[in-house]
This record gives C-alpha cells, sequence and structure tokens, in this order.
C-alpha cells in the first residue's frame, strides 16, 4: 500500500498536485466515525482541473449549496476588484504583486484554484523583519455589487520575529472567491482577524492558507456574520517544530444563510501545538451552519498537542447545524490530542427565566447569544479589538433580533 | 391606591405523557400590596404550580379562572409584561444561563422594569450596596448567571433581584429551601426589607413552618389538592406546626429542617404515606 500512495504522489507532483494525508493502517482514531468522515487524500494543487467541477457528492462539498455557488464554480474570467482600504501602522508595506511572484501554500479545491489562476496580481501586506506593532493594521475589503465575479489572492507576511495585530475586514456585496496566504516566519506572532459582514446578497469562497515557521505563533480568528453563503477553508501547514496555533470562530446565521468553516490543522513536524473553537448561533428557516474539524497528526510530529471544540446554539427549531471533528492520528507519541461538539437549543427555561424578569424574548436571545460568543470574542486577549468585534457582533444581532 | 393581586377560581392544567392533569383545582385568593401571605401545603399540592401558573410559565395551562393585577388581566400579558407590570418570582431552582454575567442580567432586568437604563454611576452603587446587604462577594457579580452557584448562593441572587427590582407583587416559591441557618437569616432579611416598604405584596410559598420564623405573614393558607382547604392568620403556622396535614387527610408536615421524600411518583392531589 505504501508503495502505491508514493508512486500516486509522484504522479500528482509531476503535475503540479501533491497528495496528502493518506492514512496508514495502524490508525486508531478516538472516536468512532461515520465512513462519510474519512478523507483518504487531499489534493492540493495550483491547477484548477487536478480537482474537477464539484458535482456535490465529493466529502469537501456535501454541505454547500452549489446552485446557489454557480456564478463562481462557472470560473468566468473576470478583472473585477474589491475596493481596498487600509490603515497601515509605519514600516508596514501594502503592494500590488504579480501573483506568479509569490510563493504560498497551494490551493486546497478547484475555487482556491481559480482564485490563484484568475485574479492576476496579489495584494501583499508585509511586516517586515523585527518589526513589532502595537496598533492593527487594518485592511478593507468593499464589494461593490454580487453582479461581477471577483477573483482575490490577499497576502499577510511577517517576516521573522516580527509582531503585528491584522484585521481583514469584508464589507459590501460581492461574489468572491478568493486565497488569503498568512506567511508566519521563524519566531513570528501574527494575530489575524478576518470578519465576514458582507450584504446579504454575497458569495465568498475563500482558502486561508497559513504556513507558519519555526516558533510561529497564530491566532486566526473567524467572525462570519453576513453573506448569503460565506465558505472559509482554512488550513495550517507547519514547517518546523515550535509552531503554536489557535484558531477562533464565531458565525452568526439568520433565515436563509449558509455558512461553512472547514479547517484542515496539518501536524507534519514535531512539537507543534494547535486548539480550535468555533461557536455559531442560528435561527430561522434555512440557517445552516457547517463546521468541520480536521486535524492530521503524521507520523513525524511527535509532540504534537492539539484540540478542538465546536458549539452549535439552535434558536429556532428548524436551523440545522452540521458538525464534523475529525481527528487522525498517525502516532503514539503526542502530548495530547481530543475534540468536543456539541449542538444545543436555546433552552425554555433560559427564556423563561430572563423574560421573567422583564426582558423581552428578542433581547434575552440577544443577550444569550451575546454572552455565547463573547466567551470566544475575549480569548483573543486584545481588548480593543475585542471591543470592536463585540460591537460588531452585536450589531448584526440588533438587526436580527427586533 | 393599593395595588391589589387577585386570583379567582384560578384552574390549571400541566402536560404530563401526552395528558393534561389538572392540578389547580379552583383557587382563589386576594393579595394586596403590604400583605404577606404564606401558602403552606404538602408536596405536590400545586403550590409552584400557582407560582408559574402566576409568572405565566408556558408548560402551565390555564383553563379557567382569572388573575388581574389592580383590574388588569394578567393572564393575558406575556411573561415579560408581567414582570414589568410588577409581577415577580423567585424561583425554587434558578436557572443557569451561562455567558451572560449577573451584572449584564441585572441591569438588563432593571432598564426593562423600570422603563429607562439607570444611570450607569448609580447603578453600579445600587447594586453593590445591595449585594453588600445580602452578604454576596461582589465577585459574583462577573460570574454568569447562576451558572456554578451553591443552592444558597442562587438564592440570595433571587432576593438581589428583588430588593433591585421591587415588584409590586413577588411570588416566593420555596425560597427557603435548602438553605442553612446563616443564608435563611440573610435571605430572609432581605425579603423583610422589601416588605418594610409597605409597596410590595408578597406570597410566600413554603413547605416548611422555620423561615416564619422570620418572616411574620399576614395571612397563612394551607394549600390541598390543588386549592386553598383552609385560611387564617399567623397562628394557623403554629397549628399546622403541631398537628400537620392530618385534618385535612393527608401526611403530616415534615419535621422543621427535613422533608419526606415521596416514595413514588408525584401525582397532583396524591401524597405518598410518609
Amino acid at each position: 500500500m505504501a508503495s502505491a500512495l508514493s508512486t500516486e504522489r509522484e504522479a500528482l507532483k509531476a503535475t503540479g498536485g501533491v497528495m496528502d494525508g493518506a492514512i496508514a493502517t495502524n490508525v486508531k482514531p478516538s472516536t468512532p466515525r461515520s465512513p462519510a468522515d474519512v478523507r483518504p487524500e487531499r489534493i492540493r494543487s495550483a491547477d484548477p482541473d487536478v480537482f474537477g467541477v464539484p458535482t456535490g457528492r465529493e466529502e469537501e462539498w456535501r454541505f454547500t449549496p452549489l446552485a446557489r455557488l454557480r456564478p463562481l464554480l462557472d470560473g468566468a474570467v473576470s478583472d473585477a476588484r474589491l475596493e481596498v482600504t487600509s490603515t497601515l501602522p509605519d514600516g508596514v508595506e501594502l503592494v500590488g504583486v504579480p501573483t506568479a511572484e509569490v510563493d504560498v501554500p497551494l490551493p486546497v479545491d478547484r475555487l482556491a484554484a481559480l482564485a490563484l489562476q484568475r485574479c492576476g496580481s496579489s495584494l501583499v501586506l508585509r511586516v517586515p523583519k523585527g518589526l513589532e506593532l502595537d496598533e492593527p493594521v487594518v485592511v478593507r475589503l468593499a464589494g461593490t455589487g454580487p453582479g461581477h465575479v471577483v477573483w482575490g489572492h490577499v497576502v499577510v507576511e511577517l517576516a521573522e520575529q516580527s509582531r503585528a495585530t491584522v484585521v481583514l475586514e469584508h464589507v459590501g456585496s460581492a461574489s468572491y472567491a478568493a486565497v488569503v496566504s498568512v506567511l508566519v516566519g521563524d519566531g513570528a506572532a501574527l494575530q489575524l482577524v478576518q470578519v465576514q459582514n458582507w450584504a446579504d446578497d454575497t458569495l465568498h469562497a475563500a482558502h486561508v492558507a497559513s504556513r507558519l515557521g519555526r516558533d510561529a505563533t497564530l491566532r486566526s480568528t473567524q467572525v462570519t456574520l453576513g453573506g448569503s453563503l460565506v465558505r472559509v477553508t482554512e488550513t495550517v501547514d507547519f514547517t518546523a517544530p515550535g509552531g503554536d496555533v489557535e484558531l477562533r470562530g464565531v458565525s452568526f446565521a439568520d433565515d436563509g444563510q449558509h455558512l461553512e468553516h472547514r479547517l484542515l490543522v496539518d501536524h507534519s513536524v514535531p512539537h507543534c501545538r494547535s486548539r480550535v473553537t468555533y461557536k455559531s448561533a442560528l435561527q430561522g428557516e434555512q440557517a445552516h451552519t457547517v463546521w468541520i474539524g480536521d486535524v492530521l497528526i503524521r507520523a513525524a510530529a511527535e509532540g504534537t498537542d492539539t484540540y478542538e471544540l465546536n458549539r452549535n446554539l439552535l434558536l429556532t427549531p428548524e436551523a440545522r447545524a452540521d458538525s464534523v471533528p475529525n481527528l487522525e492520528i498517525e502516532t503514539g507519541e503526542i502530548a495530547g490530542a481530543g475534540h468536543a461538539s456539541a449542538t444545543g437549543r436555546f433552552d425554555d427555561e433560559q427564556l423563561f427565566y430572563l423574560m421573567a424578569r422583564g426582558i423581552p424574548a428578542d433581547a434575552a436571545r440577544r443577550m444569550v447569544v451575546r454572552g455565547f460568543f463573547a466567551e470566544v470574542v475575549e480569548s483573543i486577549g486584545v481588548p480593543d479589538l475585542e471591543e470592536r468585534l463585540m460591537a460588531t457582533i452585536e450589531t448584526e444581532l440588533e438587526r436580527a433580533f427586533t | 391606591m393599593t395595588s391589589t393581586l387577585e386570583i379567582r377560581d384560578l384552574h390549571v392544567t400541566v402536560e404530563s405523557d401526552g395528558a393534561d392533569k389538572e392540578i389547580l383545582t379552583g383557587v382563589t385568593l386576594t393579595i394586596r400590596a403590604g400583605e404577606t401571605h404564606a401558602v403552606m401545603g404538602p408536596n405536590g399540592s400545586g403550590k409552584s404550580t400557582l407560582a408559574y401558573a402566576i409568572a405565566g410559565h408556558p408548560k402551565y395551562t390555564v383553563t379557567s379562572g382569572a388573575i388581574t393585577l389592580d383590574g388588569e388581566d394578567v393572564l393575558a400579558m406575556s411573561v415579560d409584561e408581567r414582570a414589568r407590570a410588577g409581577v415577580f418570582l423567585a424561583m425554587q431552582y434558578p436557572v443557569e444561563v451561562p455567558g451572560v454575567s449577573v451584572s449584564n442580567f441585572l441591569r438588563s432586568s432593571a432598564t426593562a422594569v423600570r422603563g429607562e437604563a439607570p444611570k450607569l454611576r448609580l447603578w453600579v452603587k445600587e447594586q453593590k450596596e445591595a449585594m453588600a446587604r445580602l452578604e454576596m462577594d461582589p465577585a459574583f457579580s462577573e460570574r454568569s448567571v447562576n451558572e456554578g452557584f451553591s443552592g444558597g448562593e442562587k438564592k440570595r441572587h433571587e432576593i438581589l433581584q428583588l430588593e433591585l427590582l421591587r415588584p409590586r407583587f413577588a411570588v416566593l416559591d420555596e425560597t427557603d429551601s435548602g438553605l442553612d441557618v446563616d443564608a435563611l437569616r440573610v435571605v430572609s432579611e432581605g425579603i423583610n426589607r422589601v416588605r418594610e416598604s409597605g409597596e410590595t405584596g408578597v406570597l410566600l410559598i413554603t413547605h416548611y413552618t422555620r423561615i416564619l420564623n422570620y418572616i411574620k405573614p399576614d395571612f397563612v393558607h394551607v394549600f390541598v389538592r390543588g386549592k386553598i382547604a383552609e385560611s387564617g392568620t399567623a397562628d394557623l403556622a403554629d397549628e399546622l406546626e403541631a398537628n400537620g396535614y392530618a385534618k385535612y387527610g393527608v401526611e403530616a408536615l415534615a419535621p422543621a429542617g427535613g422533608r419526606s421524600l415521596p416514595t413514588g411518583p408525584v401525582l397532583p392531589g396524591v401524597v405518598s404515606p410518609a
């Protein structure tokens, strides 16, 4: 089996692709799994055709409403752009660079490959070596209408021993497929926050592809509130020991929204740490969230320490939250590995208690959701940023519960 | 005008195993502001059902009868409207609300009930003083509502709300149960502070007579099989303490400090032999 796999891998390499995550025969998963949870191969390639056109039967597409995503899947050539505004502290560079000139992790699916192929130029944010920033870098990407397909590539690059907080905000109306390449150099520390605060008609498919150097630290927070369909795949590749990643997310799906977060943390080197904490709250007839948490601990990744947690809160019975944690472990020499997933309903007793104190039902729901999210947001550890995010969440909840 | 809460011939059912069971079988009771009424009765007699029905818990269905507050139809109001109209229920089992801090909860409640947000600085002082009177650690205000609270802490938190919200009518559902002597004293003092204002009518539901050593009721009602079997003054409680409920055809009153546990499923109006 091993030789057949390596042959296949060689063949893929020749076409520009890499096959990842072959499961060894001695894997002892920590939980029973259904056939749907088993992903025997993961293809990474710059060539869209390596992936084929999704039909909806593929594991990585089975939750996504493909009909709605059609404008992007069709792959039309487009030179439409999002409007970029930014706040840049001294020493930080934000430039356009021909995409062919940047070395970034390979795309994880067809849309990501199309985005890299079609975007033409990449928006590159560079924090130079050793620069430690106290002020956040804010880059705001605004869509000007859903009519045009926009292909995009954003690179956030922290050179070694630098430290920065970067906020990437998405607003307005768009049909946007993008890759966000996150390159954290040796000993660098990045606090990255991405906010999806789109208008109701927006389609957004993104691959957030992180690559960490030795002793690099990444704190990544996704706040997904607005948009018709948002599908974010976040991958983490460790290239050297000492990498430390915390991936957090909160999403609020209202009637008709499909918000999907797919995570793949690839522990391929020893002594790295990862934590995943995602929460979503949902209400309404066609509200749907999807959370896929894949953590792979390869044979070489001794001393890995990982834990992932997903919590979903259904505010109305018709909303639907899918949650698929998946841990593949190829070595027993680890520090820790675990996951937890739970989906609960907003309890009638909680609602009664709050209402019995005069608080109207809508305000009571808002309080509970705000509290549910605050636990994640407050773990960021940057008070200014936490306040900003809670204010954004508050505005969304005000809108949803009135 | 003195506020009046009037309950007339109240019948209430609760759904259990797909069938509606009648728990309250015709309760009639009038409470005026400044009065304290103790409702005592054996397990399963429907005391808590009365409390929940007044507050409007959706699990309980009023099939006939009326509740009015100064002539206004309470039964037509939603749960939050009742609270804003001045009805308060201190719960026997306060609910945990993870992620919502006590301070946020209290201020939201006060804002809702008072009709405007209390001025922040005054509010902080007001809350702090009220907590101190109930011998509560200030650190409580940053904890999630009732989450990880001990039984005594939950009850102090209920009475804290009572003191801050100053309702026209307070239903206290077995607030004394599960409290040690110290906590019982602190909680009773809180209730007495509210009573002394003369502006709040209190319906004190209890299984024991021991809280009546701290809180002297103006009236005592014996609750049996979903209705009031007898009403009297505070002396009636002493009589119950001495003779139990035997004359009403049910079990003896549990001795002070203890509580007889039903040996089988508790059915309305049916009490297992002690």
